[in-house]
């Protein structure tokens, strides 16, 4: 699908306070220069298992950083890396655990497709795909259980739509109208199959009156509107308990994981989403319409390069994890995991 | 002490834990208006409301992972499958959340969380309906798995699963819920890993759970008849496995028996099996007997059903045999 077939109007941007939109830039370029090193140090057979990018779709993530009150909480797939670095987690703690190190988000337990930062509002990238559905209407009935004003943000791919769970966890928030915001990354691909092998329609809000949900479609051009759209949704579920499904039209400028050459799209396909990619629109608009200066800009590159340097050091002069470290969590007593068996 | 039905003294222990405790709710398919499927849940709406006794569309995955997300939120929920061979449904939900994601999130996350209701075979239901799932819950780590046979087990051990901080799946059994026994009338918990003697004895040791325990007694009652003296112990957990309480019978009787509801093969008999014969060689004086349902799927017919399901009089086959009895 081409960026310019998802009928989407452009909505009236409220702000482009050029500070504003340098802030997030940078908050957009720190999540594609981490993925670029976590793809160097893969080829380079630093790091292992299976690693999914999030180029391309940076701007959700920033987006959703920025609209996020304490307490509130993102639940998301296995394309993980971008909501914990936008969320405020520790690069280095986010590379360490691509190495598998002790000093990891997750110990080492996790990986690339597990992370989780409880404090940083990101409870959990999930790997089962639509498992997490459920689980984040979960979060979202607390919330409203224990009135305690949280919202809930539920991310999820456009191939997470045609399994069992998502149904069950939207119809239930539906249901029970829960404070939540389900928002599909659409990046066009489940793996190798586009949508339009899929899915029977194009459009996937189409289902959101039969959960009696509000629904909104754009695409990923622009990070003040996506902001601005996401807002919308996130007060409706804090303010009237009313979840919402929303579906942004994205790409991944690379492969499903570091495994695919994405062969099955042409590269006039790619060149047409890299016109709109939301990052260079950013970079685009900062020096041509607000006089950032390409010295600047490089600045801005250079000190987030120093960041992921710093990140990739620190994980790859980290520790290992203690052997013993297994047998850890596997329960509230530690040492049951051990014994057993 | 009051005599009381098993679903009783199960409603007791949710009544008393939600009584005790605001972040406790059950969920489940008609615990509420419909005052559960067995009754177990019964008056209990009328006394919490509707946020904590909550019906749910027939949605099984969807409202195990509701549970889920709200043990990770701070709250302690009990999930009522209407039998557990609708959990096969939400398996992906125990398995792959609430079984691994204290470990994933490296300890960020504890999931207090119970999942119960009926299981293994009731009477003519088939072989969808008639289903032993201990093999299952079992046989991976971040649960642990209890088994219920009389009142007062079920009371106690109910209480306790539902303030233990992991998730506990727990088997109650569609046949027993009108099982009649003896429950104190103060509060009382029992541990969970906790074995208990049904019936002691010195000849053979009979290891049974759940819906077990019946079949067993009343073959340890066919036994003594013969002379063959059992003592019948019920795990009541099966995971974490009260392992000494096993070995300890085995090193005085030097023979056992296993018998309980779920087929032969990988089942929980074959993990108990292995840890006698692993840990207490030097004191076996025969072969383990298993007396489980036959590999087969659960047929209708009631007399079919009958030979598959382990009879009082197969297990005691399987009691003479270890015993080297004439059979």
């Amino acid at each position: 699908m081409s960026p310019t077939s998802a009928k989407s109007p452009s909505a009236p941007v409220a702000a482009r306070d050029p500070d504003e939109l340098r802030r997030l830039y940078t908050e957009m370029l720190r999540i594609r220069r981490f993925e670029e090193s976590a793809a160097r140090a893969y080829t380079q057979g630093k790091i292992s298992g299976f690693l999914h990018l999030y180029i391309g779709q940076e701007a959700i993530a920033v987006a959703t950083a920025d609209l996020m009150k304490p307490g509130d909480r993102v639940v998301t797939t296995y394309r993980d890396h971008g909501f914990a670095v936008a969320l405020g987690c520790k690069t280095g703690a986010c590379m360490a655990e691509l190495y598998g190190k002790k000093t990891g988000l997750v110990g080492g337990n996790g990986g690339s497709m597990h992370f989780f930062a409880k404090e940083e509002g990101l409870w959990g990238g999930y790997a089962i795909v639509g498992g997490h559905v459920p689980v984040a209407a979960g979060h979202a009935y607390a919330s409203k259980y224990k009135k305690d004003g949280a919202v809930t943000l539920c991310f999820l791919g456009e191939g997470a739509m045609h399994i069992g769970a998502t149904h069950e966890g939207m119809h239930l928030a539906g249901l029970w109208r829960l404070p939540i915001v389900f928002v599909i990354e659409n990046n066009q691909y489940a793996m190798g199959t586009p949508l339009s092998r899929q899915s029977p329609v194009e459009d996937l809000t189409v289902r959101a009156p039969s959960y009696r949900m509000t629904s909104d479609r754009w695409v990923v051009r622009d990070v003040f509107e996506t902001r601005d759209r996401l807002a919308k949704a996130i007060d409706r579920a804090r303010e009237e308990s009313q979840p919402t499904l929303i579906e942004l039209l994205t790409y991944r400028f690379r492969g499903h994981s570091m495994s695919d050459p994405a062969k099955y799209r042409t590269k006039d396909e790619v060149e047409k989403w890299k016109e709109i990619d939301p990052l260079h629109r950013a970079e685009k608009e900062l020096h041509e319409e607000h006089g950032v200066s390409e010295d600047e800009l490089e600045s801005i590159d250079d000190k987030v390069t120093e960041e992921m340097d710093a990140a990739v050091d620190f994980a790859e002069s980290s520790p290992l994890p203690d052997p013993e470290h297994r047998f850890r969590n596997h329960y509230v007593e530690d040492d049951l995991a051990a014994t057993e068996g | 002490m009051a005599e009381i039905q098993i679903r009783e003294a199960l409603r007791q222990a949710i009544d008393e834990e939600m009584g005790r405790d605001d972040t406790v709710f059950i969920m489940g398919e008609e615990v509420g208006h419909y005052n559960g499927a067995y009754k177990v849940t019964e008056g209990l709406l009328d006394r919490y409301g509707e946020q904590r006794v909550v019906d749910t569309p027939i949605a099984e995955a969807g409202f195990a992972g509701v549970g889920v997300g709200a043990a990770m939120a701070g709250l302690r929920p009990i999930i009522e499958f209407m039998t557990f061979n609708f959990s096969a449904v939400a398996f992906d939900q125990i398995l792959n959340n609430a079984a691994k994601l204290r470990q994933l999130s490296n300890g960020q996350f504890t999931l207090p969380m119970v999942f119960r209701g009926p299981n293994a075979a009731a009477h003519m239901l088939s072989s969808t309906h008639s289903q032993a799932f201990e093999a299952f819950y079992c046989g991976f780590p971040g649960v642990k798995v209890i088994s219920v046979a009389t009142p007062y087990d079920a009371k106690g051990l109910l209480k306790s699963a539902i303030r233990d901080d992991n998730p506990v799946i727990f088997f109650e059994s569609e046949v027993m819920y009108s099982v009649k026994g003896e429950v104190p009338d103060g509060e009382y918990l029992i541990p969970i890993g906790q074995a208990d003697i049904k019936r002691p004895g010195d000849q053979v040791t009979v290891v049974t759970w759940g819906q077990g325990v019946p079949v067993a007694l009343a073959a340890a009652e066919l036994a003594a008849a013969d002379g063959i003296d059992c003592e019948v112990i019920d795990l009541r957990t099966l995971r974490p496995m009260d392992t000494e309480a096993v070995l300890q019978s085995v090193r005085k009787t030097n023979r056992a028996a296993l018998i309980y509801h779920g087929w032969p093969y990988g089942g929980t008999g074959a993990e108990i099996s292995d840890r006698i014969q692993r840990l207490a060689f030097d004191h076996l004086d025969a072969p383990i007997e298993r007396v489980c349902y036959e590999d087969l799927n659960m047929p209708y017919a009631e007399n079919l059903e009958n030979l598959v399901i382990p009879s009082p009089e197969r297990a005691l086959e399987g009691i003479r045999r270890v015993a080297y009895f004439n059979v």
